[in-house]
């Protein structure tokens, strides 16, 4: 685009980003300040994964951009028409096809490979943040790795609920040594985190932090020998694929309390229905 | 029911923004406005625009305002986005304001001063009457004139300062803080909060400076000082190694006074509460001072116990732009968390009717 470097950021910028994206892949789990910029997208609508992406995008990459797990919600089509017009790259909707994929709230279904890159926008980076305000305070807590508080928290809400209340942004522990948000993902995605052969890189641009998991790391969901860890998804097929074990949404289709449940990742949904899965409510 | 999504998708976007630009426009009949009326006759506006925007080009602000439809929080993000591009070929040198030309300038803790009072174009004094005389279209008298002596106006720190009333910051040479280049980390220096507070919210600083005097965190203030002028940026180019003046930017700067009661090892003494904006804002830049006096509590050894008196309360929420798009971006979808909160709550619902039915039973 004509007055702008490519991708948007000046190199310099780019550099310093890419800098901090090896300081946190150096330390997975790790919370790295950066000098964020002001992005001409709002804050809280991905001027962190933005950074991230502009940074690591190359002239011939294929990029992918989801919000929900869809490539047509607004925000994902405003991102995906961002880069297209600051750094011309070529874009794809098909999970296989990227080679960079920033997302919102999701992962996809497809299982990424080593030569993809997974760009989370995060708007909350501090895991115990709803738990402590203060960050010089959390700082410290992640520096000793003092994490006995959000174990009370989880041990709280089993003794209250019988089970942990946390349905998304369900807290993780990188490598052994880091608690870290992966984004306010269903739990559902947490376990996909788990040793995956991408590297996953996560961009908050209004709290000014960059994280990372490098590939083939360990990615744990905090639980209990005697309460473990469950990833749950509405208990449906969805109704145009068929698939049973993709993450549903609820679509609401009447006032009488109809409801059809699709596929969220619609690339997965796409894709199967064109190898010719077909679910029940898909008109013939 | 077919399967309908709200989807956005490129044309709805196209199409919204083509809708957004006829709103903007208005009733075509009526003339368009043009960006030097905004600038001319919307200073205040502009000004705020500016002072949020973190850049100081009135024109450019100008724009800003005109293309967000007066929205000063979306004219101020427009400019911050524009200013994120530009290179930085130098730093200033720091600004004098003691050798301002000054429009206004006002004391309240001394009747008189050398340089005087000096009223300028204030609202302070005017009745709050609507003047139906503008919706007219009314052209105003000149302002009346006399011959003025160029007489010194010394900033009131300079006044108190000599008897050792009033604490004096010790100069230094030390690169200070960029907070557009670098996180802020706490606890933060003087130099990165006042840098976050001259670019920070009016109205969150107005609060916050008002909550300080009805109580929490009160400093006893006064106002030491307000001026309004411009003054001269100099900076000092590598290869000439002396200063040039490169334009004058206007400034509303306020020294509150407020009390100190000492210490062991420091006999009681005034200290100050500081505020520089960009252009003619008295509120902020008062609020401003109130919140910088606050903020100071921990060095001067007050106890921390009001909202304003937190550094990261004060400086992680005053800045509205990031304020703005992260409470507007709940209007982005969050269909996928919301499905989890679903699933969660239908299991417990479902857990707590079961233990109901069983207690029923027994």
């Amino acid at each position: 685009m004509n007055g702008y470097n490519f991708a948007y950021l000046d190199e310099q910028t780019k550099r310093m980003i890419r800098r901090a994206i090896l300081k946190a892949v150096a330390i997975p789990g790790h919370q790295v300040p950066f000098g964020s910029r002001e992005m001409p997208l709002p804050y809280g609508w991905g001027t962190g994964g933005i950074q991230v992406t502009a940074s690591v995008l190359g002239a011939d990459d294929t990029l992918k951009v989801i919000d929900q797990g869809a490539d047509d919600t607004t925000n994902a089509v405003s991102i995906r028409r961002f880069f297209a017009r600051t750094a011309g790259v070529a874009t794809t909707t098909h999970t296989a096809e990227a080679t960079v994929i920033q997302t919102r709230h999701r992962i996809p279904e497809h299982k990424l490979r080593e030569d993809q890159i997974l760009v989370y926008q995060v708007p909350q980076p501090e895991p115990l943040s709803k738990l402590e305000p203060s960050r010089a305070e959390t700082r410290r807590m992640h520096g000793l790795a003092e994490y006995g508080l959000m174990h009370v928290k989880l041990y709280e809400d089993i003794t209250r609920y019988g089970h942990v209340s946390i349905s998304y942004d369900y807290p993780v522990m990188v490598g052994g040594r880091y608690l870290m948000s992966p984004s306010p993902i269903p739990a559902f995605d947490n376990p996909k985190m788990h040793m995956m052969p991408a590297l996953q890189l996560f961009g908050a641009g209004r709290e000014k932090r960059i994280y990372a998991i490098p590939p083939y790391t360990r990615v744990e969901s905090l639980d209990f020998d005697d309460h473990p860890f469950r990833a749950t998804r509405a208990p449906h097929a969805c109704g145009l694929c068929g698939a049973e074990e993709s993450y549903l949404d609820e679509v609401v289709t009447d006032d009488k309390g109809g409801r059809l449940f699709v596929c969220s990742d619609t690339d997965h949904c796409e894709t199967r229905r064109a190898d010719g899965h077909k679910g029940t409510e898909l008109a013939a | 029911m077919a399967y309908v999504a709200v989807k956005g998708g490129e044309r709805a976007i196209d199409n919204a923004h083509r809708w957004l630009a006829e709103e903007r426009r208005g009733n075509p009949e009526v003339a368009d406005i043009s960006t030097a009326q905004i600038a001319e006759q919307l200073g205040r506006a502009v000004d705020r625009v500016m002072a949020e925007g973190s850049l100081y080009d009135p024109s450019l602000a100008a724009l800003a305002v005109k293309q967000a439809q007066g929205d000063l929080i979306e004219a101020a993000f427009l400019v911050r986005a524009y200013r994120t591009t530009l290179p930085r070929f130098a730093a200033a040198e720091p600004v004098d304001t003691a050798e301002m030309t000054i429009k206004r300038r006002i004391s309240a803790v001394f009747k008189d001063m050398p340089g005087g009072q000096l009223l300028g174009p204030t609202y302070d004094y005017t009745h709050r009457l609507l003047d139906f005389a503008l919706e007219a279209g009314f052209t105003p008298p000149a302002p009346a004139e006399i011959p003025a002596e160029p007489e010194a106006m010394p900033r009131i720190h300079d006044i108190l300062g000599g008897e050792g009333l009033m604490e004096q910051d010790a100069p230094s040479d030390a690169e200070p803080f960029d907070i557009t280049r670098a996180p802020m980390q706490f606890p933060a220096g003087r130099d990165a909060r006042l840098q976050s507070l001259a670019r920070g919210d009016e109205g969150f600083l107005l609060a916050m400076g008002y909550s300080t005097q009805r109580g929490w965190g009160g400093s006893h203030p006064f106002v030491g000082e307000i001026r309004v002028g411009s003054a001269s940026v100099d900076i000092v180019p590598p290869e000439l190694g002396f200063a040039i003046d490169i334009g004058d930017v206007e400034l509303t700067e306020c020294q509150m006074v407020n009390q100190f009661a000492g210490s062991k090892t420091q006999p009681p003494q005034f200290t100050r509460g500081y505020g520089l904006v960009f252009g003619h804002s008295e509120r902020k830049s008062m609020a401003m001072a109130l919140v910088d006096r606050a903020l100071r509590a921990a060095e001067l050894g007050e106890e921390v116990k009001a909202p304003a008196q937190m550094q990261e309360f004060v400086i992680y929420h005053c800045d509205n732009i990031e304020a703005t798009g992260f409470v507007e971006h709940l209007k982005l979808p969050h269909y996928v968390d919301f499905q989890s909160e679903l699933e969660t709550i239908r299991r417990m619902r479902a857990d707590a009717e079961r233990e109901m039915m069983q207690q029923a039973a027994q």
